[in-house]
């Protein structure tokens, strides 16, 4: 050791912060331009020459809660279709077209949006957005095809959901308890024998719904100059004629005010494991509010200063790991309201789930009473600031966090202020999140070991 | 086969003026340049690598350590080590030393294998004296403390129960035994009866001899002044000595034999894993085998994912991947299958690699393959935390960054004649081992229909190996 031995580092007396004055955060300041097309088309440009890579994306403001009732799963499958061909592009081809340039892609189906991708070496941009509007146009979808892509996603279910201990645990079983609508509680991945019963029918009317131009967010990322790559946007994607944008329902439902409780046995899982859902406010509504509850999400939760691996992994020692998340795959800015607050934990046999929530509830009641420590929630600022750093140093991830802020509040430009906002809170405002977790019916679900050995 | 072109576009033939219909060519892409590598050499043995990088105000940590051991409990220990690294030093208590990491906008997490054990992670770039600091603090001075240690090993004993319920999982921890048996590489994860048995001094004892200087690589990317953080490095470092850790033992030779089924009643799907040895990056086939790996199954474009995906729905995910560690380099096919084509699933898959080690690719193939393996290295390559590792991987394998220039073009170079080559050697079905995890009820009687099958079905994590099989069989019969 070439520093001092043994040295007390000197103790300081707990007592609340009160500090209030906001942080300053390093932030990126990345060039964000916008404009849209005749059709609706909303495009979003930012520029970067420091790498040469591009990322394109095409958002559609559609996720798994709009598709219809007996016909759970079929965003997801339909995001799986949009490969499957288009007016110019065959079968399989948009792999090839995209990988021969040097570049990767997919496609995600999330709760409010579905989103579609290409990272390339700089000179694969033009053949990107060909094949985004390509699709945009008209996917060409066959029977056969169509078959396919069932199979295909009924093996992905079965890996990620029906063969694994804790499948699905707790984003598709979760919901069901802490809602009560259909939009909000059903089963994104689909009922096996809804999947089947999906037809081509079903594709053209989910397509003629959700996927005009004037429902999408298209943008572009890294190593181009501006003129050059509208000018391509205006090529491929000016002809895609307008279509009626559809109104985006409400899909709010009440916070309850008394616990709900549910218990599932799990044939393959070795050890129990608890989930909790809390309904948090509406980040669109009141980001700096929301972003307070993201901020107790790393107090809680972010490593082994926090109050939970502190408290329930090293003092209890009564459960084997836990975590707490801002919506339902873990990305506090990719959801609209309702959305919950997540705590999850695996926990030894020896332990019990009400053991382990009343822990919980101390520690919450600690915040809220008790607020923050000294210098708690600065270092918990300087986290969050350089995780959005690095997020955002990738051009891909740089692109997918603009669509969704323009997508959700068109202003992707939120990307540079972020930092600023996560700054601005304040340890009375993480306070009066704990007290408003504390404060409502929180959602549970026990899940039971039905291979404990 | 009737096409249904969806949607109301459809109707309206794109006329003159239109939209073109024609793919468009792909630009030539200027490469980046190749980074500058400041480099030092510590007394102890320590290099050290800093790339300095502005466009982001972090700095990314990648420390690899090398660290072969022999034995289960060496597996077990390292774990633990691994998990209580950062559970106390002379200075600081396990809080502590997270809050001082979350405080430099940090994050640092280490990991073991049979290979290394690493330290990875990142701070804001303003920070890096301080993480350094606390780094050289833990290296140094970590103490393990009692009072953390008992807890963390139970934990992990939970830990590695569930691990080894996981059918991936299992699946990779079998194909491994049966390539590798008692090797280092026969095993990923230790079981949960040899981590109970890890005391707290067998990981200090562990620590004085393997986390050593010697052999290990830093790497630092960054916005950071590079001769600055190399000073730094050695003001905190530069009187870190220990021992050498023993050399990888030999790979024992490949036993080819017939396809082992793991047994799980009721699994919905069966976990075909298949194996073998694999030429490493300093091989001149090299280049060739990443071509023909990502031909056959490395990337969505390849003939597997066509085949038993795109075609068949067999499978979600289908691949086949390299892997270099030290000791020798392997080649693995994954696929995950409904249990009621397995045995469908398993002969397009010894079709598809029969094909490869018979006939030449096209010309299209191969240079679509070579493409995307150009255009994604400069990808993994074109952000802090992708450069940091990159070159940390290549630095651990005695390979400079000049690989980012040298890679590409012998990548230019390969023909469909060097790619039958090395297919021939590395993919032919008859130098592959196979490990299905699967309902043994459901699969054997396909299975067994095409190819050999091991006389007897075993539980997970009792794989054995090839060498011990006749023993194996001995017991099972008595």
């Amino acid at each position: 050791m070439t520093g001092p031995a043994a040295v007390a580092l000197p103790t300081v007396p707990p007592r609340t912060e009160t500090n209030t004055t906001a942080v300053l955060l390093p932030a990126p300041s990345y060039p964000v331009e916008k404009t849209s097309l005749a059709n609706g088309l909303r495009v979003v440009l930012a520029p970067d020459r420091t790498a040469p890579v591009v990322a394109v994306a095409v958002h559609y403001d559609v996720g798994f809660r709009s598709e219809p009732e007996g016909r759970t799963g079929f965003a997801h499958l339909f995001e799986h279709l949009m490969f499957q061909g288009s007016e110019n592009v065959g079968k399989a081809e948009h792999a090839k077209y995209v990988q021969a340039a040097g570049g990767i892609f997919n496609g995600s189906t999330h709760p409010d949006h579905t989103d579609y991708y290409e990272l390339l070496p700089s000179g694969g941009l033009e053949r990107a957005l060909f094949l985004e509007a390509d699709r945009m146009r008209a996917p060409r979808i066959t029977r056969e095809n169509l078959d396919n892509q069932i199979a295909v996603v009924q093996e992905e279910i079965r890996v990620n959901v029906l063969n694994r201990p804790y499948g699905g645990f707790p984003w598709i079983t979760l919901p069901p308890v802490a809602f009560d609508t259909f939009p909000n509680a059903h089963n994104g991945y689909g009922d096996f024998h809804e999947l089947e019963a999906a037809s081509l029918d079903d594709a053209a009317d989910f397509f003629d719904k959700y996927y005009a131009p004037g429902n999408a967010v298209l943008t572009v990322v890294g190593d181009f100059d501006v003129d050059d790559a509208l000018r391509l946007v205006h090529r491929y994607f000016d002809d895609i004629p307008a279509r009626p944008v559809p109104v985006r329902p409400s899909f709010a439902e009440p916070v309850r005010a008394e616990e709900r409780r549910s218990v599932l046995t799990d044939p393959l899982a070795p050890r129990p494991a608890l989930a909790v859902g809390y309904r948090v406010p509406d980040p669109l509504a009141d980001l700096p509010t929301f972003l307070a509850y993201d901020v107790l999400t790393h107090v809680l939760s972010a490593g082994d200063a926090s109050r939970l691996e502190r408290r329930l992994v090293q003092k209890d020692r009564s459960v084997i790991g836990v975590s707490t998340y801002l919506g339902t795959f873990g990305d506090p800015f990719d959801q609209r309201d309702p959305l919950l607050l997540t705590l999850e934990a695996r926990h030894p046999a020896e332990s019990t789930p009400d053991a382990v929530l009343a822990a919980v509830d101390e520690e919450l009641d600690r915040v809220a009473t008790d607020g923050l420590q000294p210098g708690e929630l600065a270092r918990i600022q300087a986290r969050i600031a350089s995780g959005l750093l690095r997020e955002a140093d990738d051009a891909l991830g740089r692109a997918l966090a603009l669509a969704t802020f323009e997508l959700h509040r068109g202003r992707p430009e939120l990307i540079n202020e972020l930092p600023a906002v996560v700054g601005a809170v304040t340890a009375e405002s993480v306070r009066a999140a704990a007290a408003g977790l504390r404060s409502q019916g929180r959602s549970v679900l026990e899940l039971r070991a039905g291979a404990a050995s | 086969m009737s096409a249904a072109t969806i949607g109301k576009a459809s109707g309206d033939a794109p006329g003159a003026g239109a939209s073109p219909s024609v793919i468009p060519p792909v630009a030539t892409t200027v490469a980046a340049e190749l980074p500058t590598v400041a480099e030092r050499t510590l007394p102890g043995g320590l290099r050290v690598l800093v790339v300095r990088r502005t466009t982001v105000p972090l700095v990314e940590v990648r420390l690899r350590i090398p660290f072969t051991g022999l034995g289960a409990a060496h597996q077990a220990r390292g774990e633990l080590l691994a998990e209580t690294l950062f559970t106390g030093t002379q200075l600081r208590d396990r809080v502590e030393l997270a809050t001082v990491v979350q405080s430099l906008g940090g994050a640092l997490s280490t990991w073991v294998d049979a290979d290394r054990l690493a330290i990875v992670g990142s701070a804001l770039a303003t920070n890096l004296v301080p993480l350094l600091d606390l780094i050289a603090e833990v290296l140094t001075g970590a103490t393990y403390p009692s009072g953390e240690f008992a807890g963390e090993r139970d934990r992990l004993v939970e830990e590695a129960t569930i691990a080894h319920s996981q059918p991936a999982l299992i699946a990779r921890e079998g194909l491994l035994r049966r390539l590798y048996g008692d090797h280092p590489y026969g095993s990923e994860t230790p079981v949960p009866d040899v981590v109970s048995q890890v005391t707290e001094a067998d990981v200090r004892t562990l620590h004085a001899a393997r986390v050593s200087p010697v052999g290990a690589v830093l790497t630092l990317v960054g916005d950071v002044e590079p001769q600055a953080a190399l000073e730094r490095v050695e003001a905190v470092l530069g009187d870190w000595r220990g021992t050498a850790a023993d050399a990888v033992p030999p790979l024992p030779a490949l036993r080819t034999g017939p396809v082992v089924i793991i047994n799980r009643p009721g699994a919905v799907q069966t976990n075909i894993r298949i194996g073998g040895p694999a030429v490493d990056r300093h091989h001149p086939a090299y280049a060739a085998q990443r071509l023909a790996s990502t031909i056959f199954g490395g990337y969505f474009s390849s003939r597997l994912v066509s085949n038993i995906r795109e075609d068949k729905g067999y499978t979600y995910s289908p691949r086949s991947s390299l892997d270099y560690p030290v000791a020798g380099s392997r080649f693995t096919v994954t696929a995950d299958v409904a249990t009621d084509v397995t045995g469908p699933a398993l002969l397009e898959i010894f079709y598809e690699l029969g094909r490869m080690a018979l006939l030449p690719v096209s010309d299209e193939e191969l240079d679509a393959a070579r493409q995307y393996a150009i255009g994604t290295l400069a990808l993994s390559t074109a952000t802090g935390v992708g450069l940091a590792s990159t070159l940390s991987a290549l630095a651990g394998a005695g390979i400079g960054v000049g690989y980012l220039h040298d890679h590409p073009a012998a990548l230019a170079k390969v023909t469909a004649r060097d790619v039958l080559e090395i297919s021939a050697q590395v993919f032919a079905p008859t130098r592959l081992v196979t490990v299905l995890v699967g309902d043994a009820e459901k699969i054997a009687a396909e299975v067994g229909a095409i190819t050999e099958i091991a006389p007897e079905v075993v539980a997970p994590g009792t794989v054995t190996t090839a060498a011990d099989k006749a023993t194996a069989s001995e017991a099972a019969a008595t």
